[in-house]
């Protein structure tokens, strides 16, 4: 009974909810739409699709919670009836939400559900539908997120809302994504050649890669008289596209350049400035790496809140952890061994080894989970190309550590001592300077920048024993080529070799460009065997 | 002189496996068997989990009683991600530890520097990676997928299901990707695939920036065909592709990545929620709905004591390759190498998927194929199970092999018999 009356309050106020969104879709007659979605449940991929498509072609605005659940595969069945529901993760079980409605019908468990399957192309086919039904919603943001699904994947069934969109609305930005839609949409439908040579104007002016690919996939539909146009708009967006292309591919030389830059810069300082052979910099780097997974672990545990701050938490972390492993390497092995290059790289190559069988003891073999806080995930457009968040922090971030070591090297008294200790150490030692203890804090100091750059690398690469490895090539080759024992030299040497990569690799493909510029560096290293930015004076030879 | 240092050979080898098994019965009881994983170095990723597995193996099968009324004994030894190692860890547990078989391996690369070994010494491997198939040995079964289990089917399904009309054949730089993708762009071709509709790009081992790659897929992909990506990047490069793909923005609704190499382990490093969608093609998935699965799954977390550890392709493999043995050994009534070798053939055991898994002449299994689309929880949900396939050593699609057959049974015993010459001999001799 009561259930019953439940019933009909939620018809009721079902009833209401249609009432409200009646505005939306005045031309479709309101039926119910339960059958249709509780048929998915029993529905293979292409019985699905069809189901979509009545669903779509209703026009109902409610189902828009339902259709998204169902693509995020949050859609299931009772075993018991068949009944389809939004299932919500509650406890070990599910809490079930009424399709249409959005009402809470109570708690499941898990074995009594069954999640209803999709696929992708239910994907593209829920997008597409889900954007028809969204076009006139109040949300200016939903509206512009309808206007770009449309747009992804048309359909010449959206044309007639769209352009019932295209009158109502009145935001100059959502207008402008909702005629490029309407414009994709009509290539597909059977309206007059000249709306559709007017359609290839408007998708030309749009422009970018995607443009592109929906005039291509579009020619060889369309009437043969169109041809001619579409070949023109497509030449025309690819001679624009072109500079972007260079600009898009200088950036990711930029790019690729500044984790060189944070690989390397550590070792600017214990090999270029001291030194040092250190096999065991791309530890220090994998050392860092796992310091912020180890922070963000605590922080899910505990703080899970501050979770975005997670990075800037792992910093100090990182860097207090790597500078100290890095003393405890320089007092307890490299001190011996000053002066004895050899052996220096045979001992710290151990050390290496021994580091990282340690962490694989520790955490195990596998690749541990980094989480990128929401502020380095996706990517925004500038002109014809996109940049991606992390990529731009990494760059931001690697030149202002590069900033803040030249500071610290130029302007404090430690800096002072470590220049001196480097170009004259007896001198200096007259001088009062600690030598052995300025060794040891540079040698630190360089494993601690070493570790930062581990912290930045793990939002990129995988943390795992072996991150190391696959930086300590890449690092002693930007060094060399910029010039031991030159800061300005190391910037330089990653950002160019960086920019050389990205250029050969599109021609020549990553294996071959790689070896290409290993064999530019040793022939550049033949006519200067210094490197780019070679110090001068009584420093080299000391 | 080549007569006699055949003979030799034959003397060595006949004496070397009399020892063998005398070592394995001497012992106290116990059989023996070898595990050859990389517990150190780049492999160890992968690899120390198949050690784990054949040590819970061995586990449950000594708790019913071992075979043959003896305990079973895991010989396992450490090739540390180093291919000539492996040859020398392979010789160490035939000559020195006498064990009656050897399951191990990952990569071709060291399985073909093991191979002469455990002919040499006629001993037996079982291989539980997938791999590019173009081999067939006397001595080594290959429970992982042959190319026809894993890389046409997901052709055929993107083919089909999703409209792909062009292709991204992205793989690491060596031999499984290679041939791999070789066999595929022939099967496309014969397909009707236009050859300016595939692209092939490779990438050296752990590569990590994968901007350029990514803008040049979604720039292919621009081109009004439905486009996707077939993967066989291996190992850690993976991860820095996925994040990528997830940073451009490429959605798998608009261009599908199905790859070879991604599994639960590997998915296991990775926030999964920008790659919803995105496929793989296995034999096995641990959200396979059946209870053999999960009833193994229960034990895996049982003895890792850890019940957040996944299970994977591999570990299927290994799975049915130890329990084909063990069946073997049972039907032969010893561990002597020929004798199971030919007790093996035919032998059928239970997989992981719910059906049983046959061992063909061939040297290669029956199992079926499942596509998996990656879940935001870092499972795949099943949205394709085919029947058993037969896994095909010589591929059919390459002009070099399409005339060879591989069958270890008597008398024919030969691993690459030319159906057109009607001889046994020819590529892969």
């Amino acid at each position: 009974m009561t259930s019953k009356v439940a019933f009909r309050v939620l018809q009721s106020l079902g009833l209401l909810l249609c009432l409200m969104f009646s505005f939306a879709a005045p031309s479709f007659a309101q039926s119910d739409p339960k059958p249709l979605i509780n048929a998915l449940a029993k529905a293979d991929f292409g019985e699905a699709e069809k189901l979509i498509g009545q669903l779509a072609a209703t026009g109902d605005a409610r189902l828009v919670p339902a259709l998204n659940a169902f693509s995020e595969g949050d859609l299931y069945f009772r075993k018991s009836d068949n009944l389809v529901f939004i299932g919500k993760a509650a406890g070990s079980g599910y809490e079930l939400i009424d399709p249409v409605t959005g009402a809470s019908v109570g708690q499941a468990a898990k074995s009594a559900v069954t999640k209803i399957k999709i696929n992708n192309s239910l994907r593209r086919v829920i997008r597409s539908a889900m954007g028809g039904l969204t076009l006139m919603s109040p949300d200016r943001g939903v509206r512009l997120q309808a206007a770009d699904a449309v747009l992804r994947s048309p359909s010449a069934e959206n044309l007639e809302l769209l352009e019932t969109a295209i009158a109502k609305e009145t935001d100059r930005e959502v207008k402008a994504r909702m005629e490029e839609a309407r414009a994709v949409s009509l290539l597909s439908s059977d309206r007059s050649v000249d709306e559709k040579r007017a359609a290839i104007q408007t998708i030309k002016n749009y422009g970018g890669r995607n443009a592109i690919g929906i005039l291509m996939g579009a020619s060889a539909s369309l009437d043969p008289s169109l041809k001619g146009d579409v070949n023109a708009a497509i030449a025309s967006i690819e001679s624009g596209q072109r500079l972007w292309d260079m600009a898009q591919n200088v950036w990711y030389g930029l790019s690729l350049g500044s984790v060189l830059l944070l690989a390397a810069i550590g070792l600017a300082i214990t090999f270029g400035v001291m030194g040092i052979i250190n096999m065991a910099h791309g530890e220090m780097v994998m050392l860092g790496a796992y310091s912020t997974f180890v922070v963000q672990q605590v922080i899910r545990e505990n703080a899970p809140g501050l979770f975005d701050w997670s990075l800037a938490i792992a910093l100090p972390v990182a860097f207090l952890v790597t500078g100290a492993v890095g003393l405890v390497i320089e007092r307890g092995v490299i001190r011996f061994l000053y002066g004895r290059p050899l052996e220096t790289l045979l001992a710290t190559w151990g050390v290496s080894l021994i580091l990282q069988q340690t962490i694989r003891s520790i955490f195990g073999p596998t690749n541990q989970e980094v989480g990128n806080p929401s502020w380095m995930s996706g990517s925004f457009p500038v002109g014809g190309m996109t940049i991606t968040w992390n990529r731009l922090w990494i760059i931001a971030f690697s030149l202002s550590i590069f900033v803040a070591l030249l500071v610290v090297m130029k302007k404090s008294s430690f800096g002072l001592n470590m220049r001196a200790v480097t170009q004259n150490r007896r001198m200096a030692s007259s001088m009062g300077i600690r030598t052995p203890w300025v060794d040891a804090f540079t040698f630190a100091l360089g494993s601690g920048i070493a570790g930062i750059a581990g912290v930045a690398l793990s939002q990129i690469d995988n943390v795992s024993p072996n991150l190391g490895q696959s930086y300590i090539i890449d690092s002693f080759m930007v060094v060399v080529f910029g010039g031991v024992g030159n800061l300005w030299g190391t910037l330089v040497g990653a950002l160019s070799l960086g920019v050389l990569n990205k250029f050969l690799e599109p021609s020549v493909g990553a294996v071959l460009g790689k070896i290409l510029v290993l064999v530019l560096i040793i022939l550049f290293i033949q006519k200067r065997p210094r490197g780019l930015f070679a110090l001068k004076g009584r420093a080299v030879d000391a | 002189m080549t007569f006699k240092s055949k003979l030799g050979g034959a003397l060595l080898a006949a004496v070397m496996s009399a020892t063998a098994l005398q070592g394995a019965f001497a012992a106290d009881d116990t059989i023996k068997i070898g595990v050859l994983h990389s517990l150190s170095g780049t492999m160890a990723i992968s690899e120390t989990t198949l050690k784990d597995v054949m040590l819970m193996l061995v586990e449950e099968q000594n708790k019913k009683g071992g075979v043959l009324g003896k305990k079973l004994e895991a010989v396992v030894v450490d090739p540390a991600s180093d291919w000539p190692l492996f040859a020398e860890k392979a010789r160490q547990l035939i000559s020195k530890d006498k064990v009656a078989a050897v399951f191990g391996c990952w990569t071709s690369s060291s399985r073909k520097s093991v191979l002469p070994v455990f002919e040499e010494l006629n001993s037996i491997l079982f291989y539980p990676v997938q791999y590019e198939g173009e081999e067939s040995s006397r001595n080594i079964f290959y429970t992982g997928a042959a190319p026809n289990q894993q890389a046409i089917p997901a052709v055929d399904y993107l083919a089909k299901e999703e409209g792909v009309k062009r292709w991204v054949l992205a793989g690491t730089d060596y031999v499984y990707p290679q041939t791999t993708n070789k066999i595929l762009k022939a099967y496309l071709m014969s397909k009707g695939v236009a050859e300016s509709d595939i692209m092939v790009n490779y990438t050296p081992f752990g590569h990590s920036d994968w901007q350029t790659i990514v803008s040049d897929i979604k720039k292919f992909g621009s081109a009004g065909k439905k486009t996707a990506v077939v993967s066989t990047i291996n190992g850690d490069a993976n991860v820095p592709f996925y994040k990528e793909l997830g940073n451009q923005g490429i959605k798998a609704e608009d261009i599908p990545v199905v790859a070879f190499s991604v599994g639960e382990e590997e998915l296991a490093g990775l926030d999964t929620k920008p790659l919803v969608g995105h496929l793989a093609a296995w034999n096995y998935f641990q959200s396979v709905d059946a209870d053999v699965n999960a009833e193994f799954i229960k034990e895996w977390h049982a003895f890792t004591k850890n019940d957040k550890r996944v299970t994977n392709d591999p570990m299927e493999a290994a799975y049915i390759g130890f329990n084909a043995w063990v069946k073997a050994v049972e039907a032969a009534g010893t561990t002597n190498t020929d004798a199971v070798l030919d007790s093996i053939i035919g032998v059928s055991v239970p997989n992981l998927s719910g059906g049983t898994s046959t061992v063909m002449p061939n040297h290669h299994i029956t199992k079926p194929v499942l596509i998996g689309e990656i879940q935001a929880d870092g499972q795949f949900d099943i949205v394709q199970e085919t029947a058993p396939v037969v896994g095909d050593e010589w591929s059919d699609y390459l002009p070099d092999s399409k005339n060879l057959i591989s069958d270890w049974r008597k008398p024919m015993s030969c691993g690459n018999f030319n159906v057109a010459t009607g001889k046994c001999g020819g590529k892969g001799s």
